[in-house]
């Protein structure tokens, strides 16, 4: 894969993030999303004035909107800056970081304000999400968002009783890191006595999904403000650097790109290629913490063997044994992930802000109770996209 | 030009895309709606540090950045066309059969125009400068309809 060195050095200077709900009333599209803005501008400690370039995304379809990017600029503060709108679906925020990385590293702009968001509530998510489907081929013969194929894959791998349970124990850690998280849309409290009764009572949904696996829909949004190591220096006394990223896309079922059915997903590949290139040889042990857009407790479950390049059940064990709690080995999502706030265009970029946060040591209420110094965030969109990203505390690698 | 490209036997798939939407107004902009339905009166808000007064309101000035929610202003009924089009063609979208006058108005007291029909007078009558004031709708919509048209001040 063709990759050059980085021109010069990229840190994330300032992070905003709303409330993630169900409903925003209160605000419509650009007050909402100039509430991220305004809080990544305030954490940063500089002025829209300091901005040069302003990126912004969502999912195309999901509002019924056209061209948002031009009419928010009631509050993304884009008036008079070089603006332009990206949109990759799922991973719309990790590829606006992506973008946001290489525009400041390329040396066209000192400053980039990238702001991902999502008014799921407005519009009708499955609307358009199935017009991504081919019309010829796909568009009659497939179910949305929704999948179980982690399950069927989980359940034939380890059996039905090991795999529904790991499934659960991994919705139970997630529930109880949105309970930390002020941010979180959904945080119920769940409990581990109530594992048996959410495997077999939640309403199903397709498969061996049911809706207490499964993301929500919700509203919000999320900004990030990226400068070059020059201007990071000045602006924050902590900024978290970007060390790489790389996106891999293949879709399986959709449409007929790449569709012979694959001996690798493009997470495991993707993450290969990129600790690879990194010297990074036992990702499990380099990171402190990995924020993954996991829309649903099976896949979350089944992509940590692709994404640490684990073999065998050694994923199903990060799970079982709790280490990928908070207070685990290798805490995952301790912000609750995206089964508990899943404002799509933000989503996969709200999963770089808490991986950023994370390092700088002032998540919050789920701050990890130890230095985090590496960070791994992922993106996931399409039926096969990834976006995978690596945060540093220093510039020391 | 080429003209006799083979078409047999090519098949053209129809569909349809459905996409209901809703859209949250949010606090400003449902001040104004509701404003505009029980009172009849043009709401903007007054930027403080440019000293520019917008309608339709917003919740921010998107040049400096300031929060002017707060800031209303009560419009004058009355303003001036800065621009207009006759639309001459029918279609399910439009608010009018044609031939009719979409305009650019800018209420008195205001530094920007809002988009509202124009009735009353020819399309090749009108010119910009020409004033205008509010009629107001007999049945509420909640929406920006609750003015039914503008029409020229006798
Ligand atoms: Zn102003």
């Amino acid at each position: 894969m063709g990759h050059k060195k980085k021109n010069r050095n990229v840190g994330i200077v300032g992070i905003g993030e709303t409330k993630f709900s169900s409903h925003r009333e209160d605000v419509n599209q650009p007050e909402m999303v100039h509430e991220a803005v305004r809080q990544a501008i305030d954490d940063a400690g500089i002025g829209l004035e300091d901005i040069d370039c302003v990126i912004h995304g969502n999912m195309e379809l999901f509002e019924m909107i056209h061209q948002p990017d031009l009419w928010h600029t009631l509050g993304t503060g884009a008036y008079g800056k070089d603006a332009f709108r990206l949109t990759t679906g799922g991973t719309t925020g990790a590829t606006l970081c992506c973008a946001a990385d290489n525009l400041v590293a390329s040396g066209m702009y000192d400053t980039v304000l990238a702001i991902g968001f999502e008014k799921l509530q407005e519009g009708h998510t499955t609307g358009g999400i199935t017009n991504m489907a081919d019309p010829l081929w796909a568009r009659k013969l497939q179910s949305g968002a929704l999948t179980d194929q982690a399950a069927v894959k989980l359940i034939f791998e380890f059996g039905e009783e090991r795999a529904k349970r790991a499934a659960m124990t991994y919705r139970i850690i997630m529930d109880k890191h949105a309970c930390l998280n002020p941010n979180s849309h959904r945080a119920f409290g769940l409990d581990w006595d109530q594992m048996d009764d959410l495997m077999k009572n939640s309403p199903p949904l397709i498969g061996n999904l049911r809706l207490i696996h499964m993301c929500s829909q919700s509203d919000g949004a999320c900004a990030i403000i990226f400068a070059s190591e020059e201007k990071a220096k000045q602006i924050s006394s902590k900024p978290v650097w970007v060390r790489d990223h790389i996106t891999v896309h293949r879709e399986e079922t959709l449409d007929l790109c790449n569709n012979y059915y694959p001996n690798q997903t493009t997470h495991r590949f993707a993450a290969r290629e990129l600790y690879k290139r990194n010297g990074i040889d036992d990702p499990l042990s380099y990171f402190d913490v990995f924020e993954m857009y996991d829309p649903s407790a099976w896949w979350g479950v089944d992509w940590l063997r692709e994404f640490f390049l684990l073999e065998g059940d050694a994923h199903l064990k990060l799970v079982e044994n709790r280490e990928i709690m908070i207070t685990g080995k290798m805490p995952v999502n301790p912000s609750g992930g995206v089964i508990a706030a899943n404002p799509i265009g933000a989503t996969a970029m709200v999963r770089v802000a808490e991986a950023a946060k994370q390092i700088r040591g002032d998540a919050g209420p789920h701050q990890i109770p130890r230095p985090v110094n590496h960070a791994l965030a992922s993106g996931f969109g399409g039926t096969m996209w990834t976006v995978l990203t690596i945060l540093e505390k220093e510039l020391n690698w | 030009m080429r003209k006799d490209f083979d078409v047999s036997d090519c098949y053209v798939q129809e569909g349809k895309l459905a996409l209901p939407y809703s859209y949250f107004a949010g606090r400003v902009g449902s001040t104004f709606i509701t404003t505009l339905r029980d009172q009849r009166r043009i709401l903007g808000v007054r930027c403080n540090t440019c000293g520019k007064v917008f309608v339709p309101p917003r919740q921010t000035c998107e040049r400096c950045m300031e929060d002017i929610r707060n800031n209303w202003v009560t419009l004058s009924n009355t303003g001036e066309v800065v621009n207009y089009t006759v639309v001459n063609y029918d279609d399910r979208h439009l608010p009018r059969k044609a031939p009719f006058i979409l305009a650019l108005i800018r209420p008195d007291g205001a530094d920007t125009p809002m988009v509202h029909i124009l009735e009353g007078i020819e399309g090749d009558k009108v010119q910009p400068g020409l004033k205008v004031k509010a009629v107001f709708s007999e049945k509420t919509t909640h929406t920006i309809l609750d003015i039914d048209h503008f029409e020229p001040v006798a």
